[in-house]
């Protein structure tokens, strides 16, 4: 194992060279928001600095408080225990109560969604089991019309829908319907006391003159409110600019930008050089979730010109799978600005006017770039950001459970085998679209949330599995496990848990390695 | 049967490869699974399923690979090799261009995998017989050039998938089989076991090998 000093500098972010060229292709006059050069906490007012300078270490808990500005507001409670945090406590003792009080505060704020979401998502999967049960012979054919059926059945049906599911035949999972019953709520519940606060803060926040970023962050890193997410993700991203004057004028750039650039570089997606790209994309967009939007010919068209364009001005890594994955949650995100419903399944994207359209696409674009601008050696050749993450994930859950580590060692399991996927598409292909959203709130506000948090997230992801892993003894059986996590019920529940889990992990070994002796 | 006792448990390792969109994926699931998914996601790193199945006697289980067929980006290709006793070289009939690059699959392949590995040829898609570019006498022709077994598929209706993996165990089950009784026999010729009766009989069971 490291020495001391060895490990103290492993947990630090280092500033070591990668292989490959990370060349941030920059066309845009407006510089990305790069965690990198930014460093952790600035102050508003500071000069940024124009060249990558050495990263700053990573904040311990006493400077992120001692350089955000105190706002505490009574019945806070998130707030109020990493206040107290910052004041020497048990270590244990914090954490404990931050989880807890997470989990009640989760529970309170989401009880009501989530009981909405589960509503439809176990209509949803009812009728897939339904149809693919019905098929008739052996040879299961599970086809898209079946997955469209489903949708457009749930929305001609919502009012009947209690009456319905009971006199649904018994599907092979009886989870599914057990719970029907006790779900009275309406389509689009009432905000809680709690919800509506927090609704205002975040309003209050946005409206400007200039919106402090920071504070827009520590708010943010527990959930944005569905409401105003759409300008949150543009702010924490570095896409839209703080001042709210310059709002308007800067989208108008940048989707002009965009534009120009599709003038510019789409038609070439026939030419010999850029065919294999191309043709690579447009075979991969039909193998997307979610399912119902992908198939809509709109989106398509949409999604295929955004990573077009994006590959072509990124050669260093040029289009790779999994990238296109990374799009999906920018775009859901936005159209749910202009949607009433609560799902953005059941809804037909071209019936938006075409200059909104436009602008979720470009918006899309510009968020996306930035996203990957920080993880771009994910994607260069032989990935070596992938390689290195995952080498960084194996230390670290050595260290945090040797006993699922050494269970794994010794069913020959290796870690590339399944968390390469865990890195290359940030978790998405391991949970529910609900809990990617949620997680980019967190990781929007964390500093290289994508890159650094996200390791942690990953961490605390194995081990919550813990139980089920050191119950397989089989290498088989373990793999088939770990590529197929039963999440699928997951919400925004689930997510915090595994976030305040993450958030102690990362501030147990940031910072303080003395706590964890090996 | 006297030895029937001798219970020959394997695990033989089989990876799919071939270019992005031939079908790997849904030949894997309609083998293991008898699924065939039309929304099936691009396979991203490596995916894995097992089945069971009987060769004569013997219980088999077929540890398969999938993995993404966007070559420049595996990350993990070596590892993806390693210990592999068969692979499927998988193109779409009707797609001209992922049956042209079945060469550069076979040299990746060839590059990492043991020298001894059995190789299969499989035309995937036959379901859109009427839309092939790629006649199957032109695809037998090379396989047999080449020592690789070969058959045409479709994943989408079943067609000779089970063949498909049946044969490729088989033949590894075979080869196996004859490592071991060439090893055996040196060992036990003073001696009566019927692990050696029984290699020698497998031995001079005739021999299928299109290699």
């Amino acid at each position: 194992m490291a020495s001391e000093g060895g490990r103290k500098q492993f947990w630090k972010r280092s500033g070591a060279k990668v292989p490959g060229s990370i060349q941030h292709v920059y066309g845009a006059q407006h510089p990305p928001f790069d965690p990198l050069l930014h460093g952790t906490l600035i102050k508003p007012g500071s000069k940024p600095p124009t060249t990558p300078v050495k990263l700053k270490k990573v904040s311990t808990f006493q400077e992120f408080e001692s350089n955000t500005s105190d706002a505490w507001d009574l019945g806070d409670d998130d707030d109020e225990l990493l206040a107290i945090a910052a004041e020497n406590l048990n270590t244990e003792v914090v954490m404990e109560t931050a989880h807890k009080v997470i989990q009640n505060h989760s529970k309170l704020q989401e009880q009501h969604k989530f009981q909405e979401e589960h509503v439809q998502e176990e209509k949803q999967e009812e009728f897939a089991q339904l149809s693919s049960v019905a098929c008739g012979d052996n040879r299961l054919v599970k086809s898209v019309s079946e997955g469209h059926t489903s949708s457009s059945l749930d929305n001609a049906s919502e009012n009947s829908s209690m009456q319905r599911s009971q006199s649904l035949p018994q599907t092979s999972t009886p989870p599914l319907t057990s719970g029907m019953a006790d779900f009275n709520t309406s389509v689009t519940p009432a905000l809680t006391e709690r919800e509506a606060s927090r609704l205002d803060k975040f309003k209050q926040l946005l409206a400007g003159p200039n919106t402090d970023l920071d504070e827009l962050r520590k708010l943010s890193w527990s959930g944005i409110p569905k409401r105003v997410r759409p300008i949150a993700w543009k702010l924490l991203s570095g896409y839209l600019p703080a001042n709210v004057d310059r709002r308007e004028s800067t989208l108008q750039r940048k989707r002009k930008e965009y534009f120009a650039f599709v003038e510019q570089y789409y038609d070439s997606r026939n030419d010999e050089n850029h065919q294999d790209t191309y043709r690579q994309i447009h075979i991969d967009i039909p193998r997307m979730s979610p399912e119902v939007l992908r198939l809509q010919p709109k989106v398509t068209e949409i999604f295929e010109r955004i990573l077009f364009i994006w590959a072509i001005r990124h050669p260093a890594s040029g289009y790779v799978q999994g990238i296109n994955d990374l799009v999906t949650p920018f775009f859901v995100v936005f159209v749910c600005e202009y949607i009433e419903e609560e799902e953005v399944e059941n809804f037909d994207v071209s019936s938006l006017p075409e200059e909104v359209l436009q602008n979720i696409e470009a918006d899309s674009y510009w968020c996306m770039s930035k996203l990957l601008d920080g993880i771009q050696d994910n994607y260069t050749f032989a990935q070596p950001g992938i390689q290195k993450k995952v080498k960084m994930l194996e230390e670290l859950v050595s260290r945090i459970d040797e006993q699922v580590h050494r269970h794994l060692d010794q069913h020959e399991v290796k870690y590339l085998q399944f968390a390469f996927r865990w890195m290359n598409n940030l978790l998405m292909r391991e949970v529910p679209l609900r809990c990617t959203i949620r997680l980019w709130d967190t990781y929007q506000s964390e500093p290289e949330g994508f890159s650094h948090f996200h390791l942690y997230v990953c961490a605390a992801f194995l081990v919550r599995w813990r139980k089920e892993i050191l119950e397989e003894k089989d290498f088989q059986e373990l793999l088939i496990f770990l590529q197929n996590l039963p999440t699928v019920h997951w919400g925004n529940e689930d997510i915090s848990v595994l976030l305040a889990e993450a958030y102690r992990l990362k501030f147990a070994f940031a910072d303080a390695p003395n706590h964890y002796k090996k | 049967m006297g030895s029937s006792e001798e219970d020959y448990n394997f695990v033989f390792k089989v990876v799919l490869i071939g270019e992005s969109g031939v079908g790997k994926t849904n030949l894997l699931s309609r083998f293991t699974r008898n699924e065939f998914n039309h929304d099936s996601r691009t396979t991203i790193g490596v995916e894995f399923s097992t089945r069971t199945i009987l060769v004569g006697n013997a219980v088999v289980k077929a540890q398969i690979w999938d993995t993404a067929g966007l070559e420049r980006y595996r990350a993990i290709t070596s590892a993806y090799y390693r210990g592999a006793v068969g692979a499927l070289v998988v193109f779409d009939i009707t797609k001209h261009q992922t049956y042209d690059v079945v060469e550069r699959w076979l040299k990746e392949l060839y590059d990492h995998a043991e020298a001894s590995i059995v190789v299969m040829l499989v035309g995937n898609k036959t379901d859109l017989a009427q839309a092939r570019e790629v006649p199957m006498e032109e695809a037998k022709m090379f396989a047999d050039n080449n020592g690789l077994l070969f058959v045409e598929t479709s994943a989408l209706d079943s067609t000779n998938v089970e063949e498909a993996f049946e044969t490729i165990l088989k033949e590894i089950f075979y080869k196996v089989q004859k490592q071991r009784s060439s090893q055996t026999n040196t060992v036990s010729l003073a001696s009566e076991n019927p692990a050696s009766t029984a290699a020698a009989q497998a031995e001079r069971r005739p021999c299928c090998v299109a290699l």
